[in-house]
């Protein structure tokens, strides 16, 4: 039997003016994720991954094309669908004159929660992250790695049932990417969170168990999981030469950009 | 309703916390006008100003609407700088009413705003100014409605100005000393050639200073009140009307 899906697009289109220039950021962009599932969009910088999410989580409307979120049509009814939403963004979340438990009480608030509820979810929060010592502090004392799990925290503090992750792990040294990386997992596994996120890092995607889908110049050019992805391409042995295969360049594992092979 | 309430509650709460934490900035924002009031106002005390019972109670009401063009005219800057650093796409991915965020922080603007008046009020008062309470309490009230009108157009010029930020500053640097010259803040708007009388007729400032002045000498049931409390909430509908909608469109 096939498992419920938690989201759903299709056909997603998004046309931007630039001048008098139409420019399609993304096209015809479909895909699934099931209750419980991790999906990855994977592309390399101005692949239409970040405009996707945008789409994806109500903040951008799609130029065409329909998207469902826990059964949620979320052009139609977008304030619905972001009730189920949890979404980290690729900027920081904190305002830099608020403190940070502060902050998340009025995330939680923001979705309805009591004030006795949300300052309960705002230290759970702050505690699942190992950040809760830094709950009074200022966003701007703190470290890359630990706004990062703030700006994670902000995501989940309402316990939704999909949390959209834009480039979770970006400008991060390797031990906090590790750190954000076995947060999300311990999301999926003891909250049984869908997780949906957007990455330029290969190695990442490679080591997670979920779907990939990957992304150019606003198009699909392939999805499955890491397996079944390098199965598609004879004598492949990473996700890095399938994305040669299919593109015809280079997904730089940790760089900002890509080049030609 | 009640949704709207509630987040208009949590919006408010947010912004009010750092002021309260650090009422600095609300003082310090006050300099600006409580240097006009001492280094300016005294050089008026032997002008013929048209009908008011003093030189102070015609020249405070001035004075508290420029700190309105000046305040709440520039609450926008808040507005945007969480705009490009993205703690609004956050709030914009909840389920918060869009224009309960406008409304939220035009209430902590407001408040901000009478606190300030009070406290310009009181030290006005030992300078010479002749308290007339109901009028002072009704120029406050006229003053919010203006405050409210300002705020809003602050955060529709914060969008709008997007991503650069450059129609902001001029639209708020450039434009609000023409404003506040023709509104007749420090000098009688009457005492000017006919030319600038003339300008000063499509400004909604003007009307709104006559009116305070108005109230602040004791009258409250004037055809200047009227004028000013329409001008003022005029702006204010055209202000909140046009944030929220901006808001909803979207940033």
């Amino acid at each position: 039997m096939d498992e419920p899906l938690m989201v759903q697009a299709r056909g997603l289109r998004k046309t931007f003016m630039v001048g008098r220039q139409p420019v399609e950021a993304v096209r015809n962009v479909s895909l699934d994720v099931p209750a419980g599932g991790l999906l990855a969009l994977l592309g390399p910088n101005g692949a239409g991954k970040s405009t996707t999410m945008r789409m994806l989580t109500t903040l951008l409307p799609p130029t065409a094309g329909s998207v469902h979120v826990a059964g949620i049509d979320a052009v139609a009814e977008p304030a619905l669908a972001r009730r189920q939403i949890g979404y980290v963004g690729q900027k920081h979340a904190a305002g830099e004159n608020y403190r940070i438990r502060d902050e998340l009480i009025t995330q939680a608030r923001l979705f309805g929660l009591s004030k006795a509820v949300a300052r309960e979810r705002a230290d759970e929060a702050l505690e699942m992250l190992g950040i809760a010592s830094l709950g009074k502090r200022a966003p701007g004392t703190l470290s890359g790695g630990q706004r990062r799990r703030v700006d994670i925290a902000f995501g989940l503090v309402h316990r939704p049932r999909v949390l959209f992750l834009d480039e979770p792990t970006t400008g991060l040294d390797p031990h906090s990417r590790a750190g954000v990386w076995e947060q999300i997992e311990r999301l999926r596994r003891e909250h049984d969170m869908t997780v949906l996120l957007t990455t330029h890092y290969l190695d990442e995607v490679e080591r997670a168990a979920g779907q990939i889908v990957i992304v150019d110049a606003g198009e699909v050019v392939a999805q499955g999981s890491a397996a079944e992805l390098r199965g598609r391409v004879p004598g492949a042995a990473s996700l890095d030469d399938v994305f040669i295969a299919l593109t015809g360049r280079r997904l730089q594992a940790t760089g900002e950009a890509y080049s030609h092979a | 309703m009640r949704k709207f309430l509630r987040d208009v509650g949590t919006v408010f709460a947010r912004e009010i916390r750092p002021e309260l934490r650090s009422p600095i900035g609300l003082l310090f924002a006050m300099i600006q006008p409580v240097l006009f009031l001492v280094l300016f106002g005294p050089m008026l005390s032997g002008a013929d100003l048209t009908e008011a019972s003093s030189s102070w109670s015609w020249f405070v009401p001035g004075i508290l609407v420029m700190m309105c063009l000046f305040g709440p005219l520039g609450a926008g800057h808040s507005l945007m700088v969480e705009l490009s650093g993205g703690q609004m796409e956050r709030f914009l991915a909840t389920p918060v009413n869009r224009a309960a965020l406008v409304v939220g922080r035009t209430a902590k603007d407001l408040v901000t705003l009478l606190l300030q008046a009070v406290l310009i009020m009181a030290v006005a008062v030992p300078l010479g100014l002749d308290l007339h309470l109901p009028g002072a309490v009704a120029a406050l009230a006229l003053l919010a409605v203006l405050g409210v009108g300002l705020s809003g157009f602050s955060y529709l010029l914060a969008i709008a100005a997007l991503p650069s930020g450059n129609l902001f500053w001029i639209v708020t640097q450039v434009f609000v000393f023409p404003i506040i010259l023709l509104s007749g803040v420090l000098l009688p708007i009457e005492a000017g050639p006919g030319w600038l009388q003339t300008i000063s007729t499509v400004n909604p400032g003007r009307y709104i200073v006559d009116a305070a002045r108005v109230l602040f000498g004791g009258e409250l049931l004037t055809a200047e009140v009227a004028q000013g409390l329409f001008a003022a909430a005029l702006l204010a509908a055209g202000g909140l009307w046009l944030a929220t909608r901006a808001m909803r469109r979207g940033v």
